[in-house]
C-alpha cells in the first residue's frame, strides 16, 4: 500500500474540480442560470475547446494524485517494522505510465522516434574509444537492431493505436446518440439530427473534437510503447512527457491564481462600492499604489523573498518535490495577491451602480443590516463579472507563466512547466545542427490549451456580458412548425 | 485646469510615498538584511565577519527605523529607513549593492530602451489600428472571419515563441539581421529592425481584436446611421466619423502607456541583447540586487503615475464633452 502524499496544489486542484461539479449542479437548478449557460453550451467552438479542455483538465487531474511507493522490507528485517517508503513522490499518470517509453529517461538528446542518440559519445570497446552515436536504452529496442529499417514498425504501431482510438471514439458516439435518443425519441431520429447538427448541443462538432483527439492521442500512445514520440531533452527526459506534466502546472497557476484574487477583490470591491466615503477612499488609495508598481517587478521582488524563506528553512520540507510543490503554491498566492487591484475596480464600479437599486434601498429600509445585503443582495448579482474575470484571466496566466519561468522568477527548475521548457529549448535551438522538438513541443501543448481557453472564454463572455447584444439566428427545432407562420 | 492637475499631482505624490513604504516594508522587515547579504556573499563564503563587512559597506548595519544610539534628529535620519528611502522621493537612487552608481546607469541606458520601445509604440498603433480598419470595412463577411480567427490564435502564442522563432527565422536561417546586439549610428536600423517587427506581430492578436469591437461598437451608433442616410460613402463613414469617435478610448489607453516606454521591454531586451533599463532590470533580479530592483519600482510608479495624469488631461483635450471636476 502507497502512502499517499497530500500536496498542497492536488487539494487546491481537486477542491476546485468539486466545487465546479456543485457550480454545475446548482446552474442544473436555477433556471435563470441554466438559460445562460445554454448560450455557451449551444456555441460549437466554445464546445469543442471545452472537450479539449476536458481532456487537459482530466490529465492534469490524474497528475494530482501523488504517492509514495513502499519500498521491500529489507532482508533481515524483524516482523513488525514499520514499511520505508521511497523518497521519490510519484503521481497516478506516472505510475500509470511506468511501462512506456515516456517516463524512461534516455542519456542525451534523441531526435523524434529515433534509436540513436542525437550527439557522439565516447564509447569505450575492446579496440579502444570510440566516438559513436549510442544506441538508446529504452526505444526501439524489440527491433533486431538499433540500424533496422523500423518505417513498416512505426506504422504498424501508429495505425493499431489509432484504431484504438477509434474504436473509443464510436464507443462515444453510441453513448451521445442514446443519451440523445430519449429527447429526439428514437434512435434513428438522433441520429439523423446529430449528422444533420439539429441539436440543442453541438453534438456532431463535440464527437468530431473528440474523435480528432482520441486518434492523435491513440497513436502518440501507439508509438509511445517503443519510441520517444517527440524526442528526449539535454537530460534525456521524453519530451512528450515533460509537456504533459507541465499541463498541470499550467492548469494550476491559470486557476489556482484566480481563486487567491477572489477574496481580497471581492471583500474589498464590494465594501468600497457599498460604503462610498472614506472606506471608498482607503480602498481606492490601496489599490492604486497596488496597479502603479510594475507588475512583474512586484512579483519578482515578492518571489525572491519567498525564494529567501524556503532557502532559510530547508527542514520545512520532506521531500524534493514538496518543496517545488511549495513554491508553485505560493507563487500563486503571490500572483493573485499582487493583482487583484483590477476586478476589485470592475466590482466597486458595479457596486455603486447595484446599491442605488430599488431592491438594495427596499432592503436597507427594512432594515437588512449591511453584511447580509451585500452577502445575499449584491454579490449574486456582481458574480457574472467574477465568472467572466476568472475565465479570461486563465489563458493570460498561462501565458505569463512561461514568462515568468524564463526570468528566472517563475516555478521550481526541478518542475516540468512550459515556460522552463522554452527556456532550456532556447539553448537548444542554437545547437548545430539544431534540436528544434522541445520548442516544437511545447509550442504545440500550449497553443491547444491557450487557444482552447480563449475559444471558451470568449463564449462565456458573450453569454455573461449584458453589455454584448448577442443575435443569433437559431433555426427552427427539428420537426416542429411554427404556429401562425401560415 | 491648473488646480485640476495639481490636484492630481497631490495625489500621485500620495501615491509614491506609499508606494516607498510598502517597498520598503516588503524588502526590509520582511526580508532581513542578513538575508540579503548571505544571497548575495553565497555558497560556502557566508561567516558572520563577511556579513557585517556586507552590511556596514553598503550602510545596512543601522537600525530600521529609530536609531536609539543617536542624538537629536539623527536619531531619525541615521536609520535604513531614512537613507534609503528618503532619497528615492526625489529620484536619488543612491549606489547599488554591486557599487555602481544607479543614476548614471538610469541616464545611460535610457536611449536604447526607448529606440526599442517608441518606434514599436506607434508602428505598433499604426498597424494594429488600420489593420482593425480593415476587418471593420470588411465586417460580416469572411475576410472578416478569418482576420478575427487569425487575432485569437495570434493572441494565443506566447511572446517568447516570436522571438525564438522571428530569431530562427530571420538572424540564423535567412542572415538577414543580426542575431543580438546593438550599437548606435546607422547601425541602430539592423539590429533593431527584427525586435521591432517581432514586437509588432506579438502586439497585432489582442490589440487588432480589441480596436474592433470599440470600432463595431461605434459603428451602431446613430451619428453613423444618419451620416449613412445623407448619402455618405462608407469609406467617408469609417475613416471621418466612427475613426474619430473611436480613438479616444484608444487615446486613453496609449498616453497612460507612453511614459512606461522609459522602462523598456523586459523580455525583449533581454533577448536580443540591448542595454537598455529592461535589461537592467534583468540582471538586477538574476542577481539578487535589491536597490537596483527597488529603484526600478520606483521609477515605474513615478512614470504609471504620470501617464495617467497625461491620460486624464489628454481625453479633456481630446473630448470637449468632458470637462475637469
Amino acid at each position: 500500500m502507497p502512502k499517499f502524499v497530500f500536496l498542497w496544489t492536488d487539494i487546491a486542484l481537486w477542491l476546485m474540480a468539486l466545487a465546479t461539479v456543485v457550480y454545475a449542479c446548482y446552474v442544473r437548478r436555477s433556471p435563470n442560470l441554466r438559460q445562460t449557460w445554454s448560450r455557451v453550451t449551444r456555441d460549437a467552438p466554445a464546445m469543442c475547446a471545452g472537450v479539449v479542455l476536458l481532456v487537459f483538465v482530466l490529465i492534469g487531474l490524474t497528475d494530482s494524485i501523488h504517492y509514495r511507493s513502499a519500498l521491500p522490507a529489507a532482508l533481515d528485517a524483524p516482523a513488525g517494522t514499520p514499511t520505508a517508503y521511497s523518497p521519490i513522490v510519484k503521481s497516478a499518470l506516472e505510475g500509470w505510465l511506468s511501462d512506456t517509453t515516456l517516463t524512461k529517461p534516455e542519456r542525451r538528446f534523441s531526435a523524434p522516434l529515433a534509436t540513436r542518440q542525437f550527439v557522439k559519445e565516447s564509447v569505450l570497446t575492446d579496440t579502444g574509444v570510440v566516438r559513436e552515436y549510442r544506441p538508446l536504452i529504452h526505444a526501439g529496442t524489440h527491433l533486431s537492431s538499433p540500424d533496422a529499417p523500423r518505417m513498416g514498425d512505426i506504422t504498424v504501431r501508429a495505425l493499431s493505436g489509432m484504431a484504438v482510438g477509434a474504436g473509443a471514439s464510436l464507443v462515444l458516439l453510441v453513448i451521445l446518440i442514446g443519451l440523445h435518443a430519449r429527447r429526439a425519441g428514437g434512435w434513428g431520429s438522433a441520429c439523423h439530427r446529430i449528422v444533420h447538427n439539429d441539436t440543442d448541443l453541438p453534438v456532431r462538432a463535440i464527437w468530431l473534437t473528440a474523435f480528432i483527439m482520441l486518434l492523435v492521442v491513440g497513436a502518440v500512445g501507439g508509438l509511445s510503447t517503443g519510441y520517444h514520440v517527440l524526442g528526449t531533452d539535454q537530460t534525456g527526459n521524453d519530451v512528450l512527457w515533460r509537456a504533459v506534466r507541465s499541463i498541470r502546472t499550467a492548469l494550476i497557476i491559470g486557476s489556482l491564481t484566480t481563486l487567491a484574487m477572489l477574496p481580497p477583490a471581492l471583500i474589498l470591491g464590494i465594501s468600497a462600492g457599498y460604503f462610498k466615503g472614506r472606506i471608498d477612499d482607503a480602498i481606492q488609495y490601496v489599490y492604486t499604489t497596488l496597479t502603479s508598481i510594475p507588475g512583474v517587478l512586484l512579483v519578482a521582488a515578492c518571489v525572491l523573498l519567498m525564494q529567501a524563506f524556503i532557502d532559510n528553512n530547508p527542514g520545512l520540507f520532506p521531500t524534493s518535490a514538496q518543496r517545488a510543490d511549495l513554491r508553485l503554491f505560493l507563487l500563486c498566492m503571490i500572483l493573485g495577491l499582487t493583482g487583484w487591484a483590477g476586478l476589485c475596480r470592475m466590482l466597486r464600479a458595479e457596486t455603486l451602480k447595484l446599491r442605488e437599486l430599488e431592491y438594495v434601498q427596499a432592503a436597507r429600509a427594512f432594515g437588512v443590516s449591511n453584511a447580509s445585503i451585500m452577502w445575499r443582495h449584491i454579490l449574486p448579482n456582481v458574480m457574472h463579472i467574477v465568472l467572466i474575470t476568472v475565465v479570461l484571466e486563465f489563458s493570460a496566466l498561462v501565458l505569463y507563466e512561461a514568462v515568468l519561468s524564463y526570468l528566472g522568477i517563475g516555478v521550481d527548475p526541478t518542475m516540468a512547466s512550459f515556460g522552463s521548457m522554452i527556456d532550456a529549448s532556447r539553448v537548444d535551438m542554437s545547437r548545430d545542427p539544431m534540436v528544434w522538438w522541445s520548442l516544437l513541443t511545447a509550442f504545440v501543448f500550449m497553443l491547444a490549451l491557450v487557444l482552447a481557453a480563449n475559444l471558451f472564454a470568449d463564449a462565456v463572455r458573450a453569454a455573461f456580458d449584458p453589455r454584448s447584444t448577442f443575435f443569433r439566428v437559431r433555426r427552427r427545432p427539428y420537426g416542429v412548425t411554427v404556429k401562425g407562420a401560415a | 485646469m491648473i488646480a485640476y492637475i495639481f490636484r492630481r499631482l497631490c495625489y500621485g505624490v500620495l501615491i509614491l510615498i506609499g508606494v516607498n513604504l510598502f517597498t520598503f516594508l516588503l524588502f526590509f522587515a520582511v526580508n532581513t538584511p542578513d538575508d540579503m547579504a548571505r544571497i548575495n556573499i553565497g555558497g560556502q563564503r557566508v561567516t558572520a565577519d563577511a556579513i557585517a563587512r556586507w552590511k556596514a559597506e553598503r550602510g545596512y548595519d543601522k537600525p530600521l527605523f529609530v536609531n536609539t544610539e543617536a542624538s537629536g534628529s539623527d536619531k531619525w535620519t541615521d536609520t535604513i529607513f531614512y537613507q534609503r528611502s528618503v532619497p528615492l522621493l526625489a529620484m536619488n537612487f543612491g549606489t547599488a549593492d554591486s557599487g555602481h552608481d544607479i543614476n548614471r546607469e538610469i541616464r545611460n541606458r535610457m536611449g536604447p530602451s526607448l529606440a526599442l520601445a517608441l518606434p514599436t509604440f506607434v508602428l505598433g498603433i499604426l498597424v494594429s489600428v488600420s489593420f482593425s480598419l480593415m476587418l471593420v470595412f470588411f465586417r460580416a463577411t469572411r475576410l472578416d472571419f478569418w482576420g478575427v480567427v487569425l487575432c485569437v490564435v495570434l493572441l494565443s502564442i506566447s511572446s517568447l515563441f516570436y522571438i525564438i522563432a522571428g530569431q530562427w527565422l530571420f538572424a540564423k536561417t535567412l542572415n538577414l539581421v543580426p542575431y543580438s546586439g546593438f550599437s548606435w549610428g546607422l547601425d541602430v536600423v539592423k539590429f533593431l529592425a527584427l525586435p521591432v517587427v517581432v514586437a509588432l506581430i506579438a502586439r497585432l492578436g489582442p490589440e487588432a481584436r480589441f480596436y474592433r469591437t470599440l470600432f463595431l461598437e461605434e459603428i451602431n451608433k446613430d451619428y453613423v446611421r444618419t451620416a449613412r442616410a445623407k448619402g455618405l460613402s462608407e469609406r467617408v463613414v469609417l475613416f471621418r466619423h466612427v475613426l474619430r469617435n473611436a480613438m479616444l478610448p484608444i487615446l486613453t489607453s496609449t498616453v497612460s502607456a507612453i511614459p512606461l516606454l522609459f522602462m523598456g521591454s523586459l523580455i525583449a531586451e533581454s533577448f536580443f541583447g540591448i542595454p537598455g533599463l529592461g535589461s537592467y532590470t534583468i540582471d538586477a533580479i538574476n542577481s539578487q540586487d535589491f536597490s537596483i530592483v527597488r529603484a526600478m519600482v520606483f521609477l515605474g510608479s513615478v512614470l504609471y503615475i504620470v501617464g495617467l495624469i497625461l491620460a486624464d488631461v489628454s481625453y479633456t483635450l481630446a473630448d470637449p464633452r468632458i470637462r475637469f471636476e
